[in-house]
């Protein structure tokens, strides 16, 4: 399964990091991965692959969203079929 | 790949846009359950529904947490009860409603619907016994949906059903008199009522349906209303183009989900109804829309022309994005569920015979609408009788679901929490139509040729 992971924030050093480290550890591959830097505002998506996981979805889905508490940013992760369905025919 | 523009497009409409998908709905068929003994009756159907509804809360809650997309309500709908109901052998039909309600509790669900009879034609022993249990079943349960189906475009208007539904719904207004008269907001009376509607309070399972099925309503005003903010003095063509593109991956996302629901839960997609929803919530408003469009405040003239572009746009932009349509399809005009329509009504400008002429060319009809205590019930059964005509005359469902809020007058304001959200209480006509539905018997169904 592949799902999208969105990432906003403030800017600070060690974002990507702290994401990737996790995904790492988990055995989330990183399939794409794309980041910019507005007015100190930090965004990056992520596509990955959760084939090899061994966590349930929601799990990881928590796990990240508590990761992104700690680091004070938003960290979501949504299947991407969604982007899918609304985006292209 | 997915561009990271489109991605913060879609976050940005579930985030502010307020997109969600409004309801999946699992129709159940209680045929099966019919007992001469009605307790026995009443256990069959709560075995039932726990059985089948067991995952429906949290395969919903699941989709919701991997797509990121809010799934407001999961719902349950049912054959309409008179039909379940009519072997057994009693007078009382509120025990009925008991076991929906705690069907409904056990799974988790927040409304049941199909507390229903079909008496277009006319009533069979049960559905008397039906309708003259609405008041106290609405009482004494929560979350038990009622519907009437009191006319037909094939078979006219029973006028004798209209008679009593307006009896009907002054009784249920007493009954719930402490809760602002709630009861009436669980009770829609129909004209061409559609069998897979997912939405409540109408919702039931029709006779044609299969044994389960899965239906999803989605929703999106905001995310209409969003676009339409780019189209700032551009013609109909591209405000009409607009809403069907909106609408066409609004509605990609409902089949979707429902896709996911039905392969999850093991139970066949039935449709996906097309419904632009609003919600009290500000932001999350049809009538936002019309005004966006250039009225002034939604109810002034042109309103009605500038929901019939809505409606029908929003079902063309959807038609192709979902494998099966149904349900109402169409734009909702809740007035107590909409803050535009809500804040149209205070001020004067939306009033009930406007609201009837937009339901000609809506989904639906007098939809959550607040009316003083003091209405007769004639009158009541007088605008139920409008609308069912309309609804008979141009081949589409529309409904009624009218609030006669005891002990308050043009002006105050009726709270009932939640979803159903809080409705200016406005005024009726006060020239009597005693006489005319006095009358009874039955308004014969119209022509189908020569129609201009």
């Amino acid at each position: 399964m592949r799902a999208i992971v969105t990432v906003i924030g403030k800017d600070r050093v060690g974002i990507i990091a702290g994401v990737c480290t996790r995904f790492a550890e988990w055995q989330v591959n990183i399939l794409d991965i794309s980041q910019t830097v507005m007015q100190g505002n930090f965004t990056m998506t992520m596509l990955v692959d959760l084939e090899k996981c061994e966590l349930p979805f929601q799990e990881v889905s928590e796990q990240l969203r508590l990761r992104g508490e700690e680091m004070q940013l938003s960290i979501r992760m949504q299947r991407e079929d969604i982007f899918e369905a609304m985006h292209r025919v | 790949m997915i561009s990271r523009s489109e991605i913060f497009e879609t976050l940005e409409m579930i985030d502010q846009q307020h997109l969600d998908i409004r309801t999946i709905t699992l129709g159940i068929s209680l045929l099966d359950c019919a007992d001469p003994n009605p307790e026995t009756a009443c256990r069959k159907i709560y075995d039932k529904i726990t059985r089948l509804a067991a995952n429906l809360v949290r395969t919903g809650e699941d989709i919701e947490e991997e797509f990121g997309i809010p799934i407001v309500n999961k719902r349950i709908s049912v054959t309409p009860l008179a039909l379940a109901a009519a072997a057994s052998e009693t007078e009382d039909y509120v025990p009925f409603a008991l076991a929906l309600d705690r069907a409904a509790a056990e799974t988790g669900v927040n409304f049941i619907g199909g507390f229903s009879a079909l008496v277009h034609k006319g009533f069979t022993a049960a559905d008397r016994k039906l309708v003259k249990a609405i008041p106290r079943a609405l009482a004494e349960t929560e979350r038990v949906c009622s519907s009437v189906n009191v006319a037909s475009t094939k078979s006219g208007i029973n006028m004798d059903a209209v008679a009593l539904m307006g009896r009907i719904i002054k009784e249920t207004a007493d009954l719930t008199a402490d809760r602002g008269s709630l009861g009436c907001a669980k009770l829609v009376a129909f004209c061409n009522a559609v069998e897979d509607n997912p939405f409540m309070a109408g919702a039931f399972h029709g006779v044609g349906e299969p044994e389960c099925v899965i239906n999803v309503g989605i929703s999106g005003p905001g995310v209409v209303h969003h676009a339409l903010l780019d189209c700032k003095g551009a013609t109909f063509d591209v405000v009409a183009e607009t809403v069907k593109r909106t609408a066409f991956r609004v509605t990609r996302m409902g089949q979707l989900v429902a896709r996911e629901a039905s392969s999850r839960l093991g139970v066949p997609f039935g449709v996906v109804d097309l419904s632009l929803a609003p919600t009290p919530a500000i932001g999350d408003s049809v009538a936002d829309i019309l005004e966006e469009m250039g009225l002034e405040r939604v109810g002034t003239h042109g309103t009605t022309a500038a929901l019939a572009l809505l409606n029908d746009a929003v079902k063309k932009g959807g038609l192709m994005a979902a494998s099966h349509c149904g349900g109402l399809s169409g734009a909702f005009i809740p007035v107590s569920e909409d803050a535009g329509m809500i804040a149209s009504a205070e001020a004067g400008t939306l009033c009930l015979d406007k609201l009837e002429a937009m339901t000609c060319v809506c989904s639906v009809g007098l939809d959550m609408i607040a009316l003083p205590g003091d209405t007769p019930a004639e009158t009541l059964s007088a605008i139920l009788a409008d609308e069912a005509a309309i609804g008979m005359v141009n081949n589409k469902t529309t409904a009624a679901r009218l609030i006669p809020a005891v002990g308050k007058t043009v002006g105050d304001r009726v709270d009932f929490g939640g979803l159903l959200g809080s409705a200016p209480v406005i005024g009726v006509h006060p020239e009597s139509s005693a006489v005319f539905v006095a009358r009874g018997g039955r308004i014969p169904a119209p022509l189908q040729s020569l129609r201009n």
